[in-house]
């Protein structure tokens, strides 16, 4: 048969199949037991307490913050449904925007870079200052806090010490390919080899370990098998590997403060308490927390109960 | 659908069709990836299924822990390899053998197990050694049931094979995974559409192996698997 | 092990997810797979381009069509209903085939005989062939089931609840334990819903036994 080397059939099938699935699935979802799509609030009463959604990335770190919110936020009787690991970026965003989650911790220089893809915004006041326009309706930032987590490059102790590598500027006396482990995104952000070459001047070549500066990208920065990380600066690995994060004296990467972005259902209390959390939350206390999670294993509950009882904010 | 055009439009611009990151590169890189998986797997799996198919032992334990096999979440297994063994291409070659293997498994001891037993009977019968009956009756009968498993390996392989791409290795799944943690959609669809062009490539290679192994050997017992 | 046993009900929570976006799927796969399979055995003209189309739906990537069927079906890409849909595509990649093959293994001489009886249509389709096809189903909705179990893992990078979390997390936090306890419990939860089909075959089709103890 002819057809079986062209390829419409299949593509045409997969729709016509997509969309019997989809009706029949539009039938059974009122007897399926679901736990993804009753997570929508119904607009209840303004007497008691609404309940809050608090959402988080898939990043264990940002669960870990989301986690304090939402033991300070439940520690003052309001009412907290947990929405954690929700994708990335692209997947997220959108439920927050139909105001399926109410709070969110984001990364403000990555946030506005997706809500406007023309930001100008340099400083960590800058981004911040561009945040509130560039949200979308109903949608709104906290305080950020003094805690960032942001993309760095991160060299070897040995490789910065033969290289004489402080700032990423230096790179540039490696000569020679020079090997990035990060995740697949990377090629393409303005931070990644476009940056690199438009704001340094260096050719590099990307290697895509998708663990977001994980134990992978760690294990192969460690043996040699890429020269240069990207690693969240949180992320206690680089301290534990004693790595060298280079210096960005041109700017390249935007600072990334931790921000609460919210909905309209959080209120002045339920935003006061938030921006107690955050007031407490420096980089260090940070770096602390994810630290916790990687050496000790802790679930983020555990380790969000820990600190806020040590800050005396339950 | 718009974004299946634009998904056309990006594979047909030349900008992403040359050099390492090119589609074509990717595409080798992919079928490259799948020929060995397969190839390491048959190694494994035919002499094993045949071990199982002749003399008719160890059924029971292949068909669980085959079973079993199948079951194995490639993303775990691959993030699991990944964490020990780090980047490169062992920790995905490992989750695609590991793929691979039951399907090979089933075709090898079911193309034996198909065959009737009088011929066998015949055969020994009329003097044939055991490894005369293996590999001039049961071979040649089981190879349609084999082939069977072989290509239906082969298809599971090339539409996981874009996991290389997880942990660092190259293939099809690179533009893929960076298509979608870009919001690239039309890259991301682009490099599918690719996997399955491979796919159709390929299930036409096997549809034609499949009928000249028949045309040889018939008649055989089962059209398909 | 600590991480295990210190999260016992984590696991049990992401594997009930788990279950929940797994058996509509595999119930829905071998459902649509009926008329369809029953359409490839009665109609030999249709046969090799239905089981070629939806064979290939196997080679689909299934991490870009968690992303591409939502705008095709409009639904959100972390909906349920998105995953369940995806995954019965998969389901029926491999369904429809063993239907089809389950039909055409009917004896004709046993469906001109019920025809002879006065059976027709669509009573001799539910009360004969399809009895005598169960085995042959059966052992297809099994292979259906345990890839269905062991595919719904890859929706957890889209942050779907359900074991594959376990991996992602695990990942992240280099915790090798919650990934290999990830594996156990997609494995085990797979071999659970397998016996369960078997049983279920057992008493549905007590005559099938003779044939398979064969």
């Amino acid at each position: 048969m002819k057809s079986r080397f062209d390829l419409s059939p299949p593509v045409r099938w997969l729709r016509a199949a997509a969309v019997v699935v989809a009706g029949l699935l539009a039938l059974t979802a009122c007897s399926t037991a679901n736990p993804l799509t009753s997570a929508t609030p119904s607009a209840g009463s303004s007497s008691a307490p609404a309940t809050l959604v608090v959402g988080s990335q898939q990043y264990y770190s940002n669960e870990i913050i989301a986690e304090l919110y939402a033991q300070a936020l439940e520690a003052k009787g309001f009412k907290i449904t947990r929405q954690f690991q929700i994708g990335q970026r692209e997947v997220y965003l959108p439920e927050l925007i139909a105001g399926k989650v109410d709070v969110f911790p984001e990364y403000s220089g990555n946030l506005l870079q997706y809500l406007d893809k023309a930001a100008t915004a340099k400083s960590g006041a800058e981004v911040m200052a561009a945040l509130p326009d560039a949200l979308p309706d109903g949608l709104r930032i906290l305080g950020a806090a003094e805690a960032t987590d942001q993309d760095s490059y991160n060299v070897t102790k040995e490789f910065a010490a033969k290289h004489g590598l402080v700032s990423i500027e230096d790179l540039a006396k490696v000569g020679g390919a020079i090997k990035v482990g990060a995740n697949s995104e990377f090629a393409k952000r303005p931070y990644g080899p476009i940056g690199l070459k438009g704001v340094y001047g260096l050719d590099v070549s990307v290697i895509s370990i998708d663990d977001s500066g994980g134990p992978l990208t760690v294990k192969a920065l460690k043996d040699g098998k890429i020269q240069l990380a990207d690693i969240y600066s949180a992320d206690p690995s680089i301290a534990t590997n004693e790595f060298v994060t280079l210096t960005d004296p041109k700017n390249l990467i935007l600072p990334q403060n931790v921000v609460p972005v919210v909905s309209a259902k959080v209120d002045t209390t339920a935003a006061a308490i938030i921006d107690k959390v955050s007031a407490e939350l420096s980089t260090a206390e940070l770096v602390g927390l994810n630290a916790i999670s990687v050496k000790d294993q802790s679930s983020s509950a555990v380790i969000a109960k820990a600190w806020l009882t040590a800050k005396g904010l339950l | 659908m718009n974004l299946f055009a634009q998904a056309i439009a990006w594979l047909t611009d030349p900008a992403n069709q040359g050099g390492p990151d090119g589609i074509w590169t990717r595409s080798l890189e992919h079928v490259w990836y799948t020929v060995i998986a397969v190839v390491l797997a048959c190694l494994v799996a035919i002499p094993l299924g045949y071990l199982v198919g002749h003399t008719g032992r160890g059924r029971g334990l292949v068909v669980v822990s085959s079973g079993a096999a199948r079951a194995l979440p490639s993303l775990g297994v691959v993030t699991v390899a990944g964490l020990i063994l780090g980047i490169g291409l062992t920790a995905p070659m490992i989750a695609l053998i590991l793929l691979a293997i039951p399907s090979i498994l089933a075709g090898a001891y079911a193309g034996l197990e198909a065959i009737d037993r009088q011929t066998i009977d015949a055969a020994r019968a009329v003097g044939m050694s055991e490894w005369q009956i293996l590999t001039r009756v049961e071979m040649p009968l089981g190879l349609p049931l084999l082939l069977g498993g072989v290509r239906s390996a082969v298809l599971q392989v090339v539409a996981t094979a874009t996991l290389a791409a997880y942990v660092g290795s190259g293939g099809l799944g690179r533009p893929m995974f960076l298509g979608l943690k870009t919001q690239d959609y039309a890259q991301m669809l682009a490099a599918s559409l690719v996997v399955v062009v491979l796919a159709l490539v390929l299930e036409g290679a096997f549809e034609l192996i499949e009928r000249l192994a028949q045309r040889r050997f018939a008649p055989v017992p089962s059209t398909s698997t | 092990m600590t991480w295990i046993l210190a999260n016992l009900d984590l696991i049990a929570a992401r594997t009930l997810a788990h279950l929940a976006l797994s058996l509509p799927a595999i119930v829905l796969a071998f459902v649509l797979s009926l008329p369809l399979g029953w359409f490839a055995a009665r109609y030999t003209w249709s046969r090799l381009g239905v089981l070629t189309a939806f064979g290939l739906l196997y080679a689909v990537p299934s991490l870009p069509l968690f992303i591409v069927l939502p705008t095709i079906i409009g639904v959100g890409v972390r909906d349920a209903a998105n995953v369940v849909a995806a995954l019965t595509l998969y389901g029926m990649a491999l369904m429809v085939r063993a239907t089809t093959d389950a039909l055409v293994s009917v004896d004709p001489a046993i469906r001109l005989s019920a025809t002879a009886m006065g059976y027709s249509g669509l009573s001799r389709f539910v009360t004969v062939e399809l009895p005598l096809a169960g085995p042959v189903l059966l052992a297809g909705l099994r292979v259906v089931s345990v890839s269905t179990i062991s595919l719904v893992t890859v929706s957890g990078l889209l942050g779907v609840n359900n074991l594959g979390l376990l991996f992602t997390d695990g990942f992240q936090r280099g915790i090798l334990a919650e990934v290999l306890a990830g594996i156990g419990a997609v494995v085990l939860l797979a071999l659970a819903v397998d016996g369960l089909l078997v049983l279920i075959g057992r008493a549905a089709m007590p005559w099938a036994r003779a044939v398979r103890a064969r």
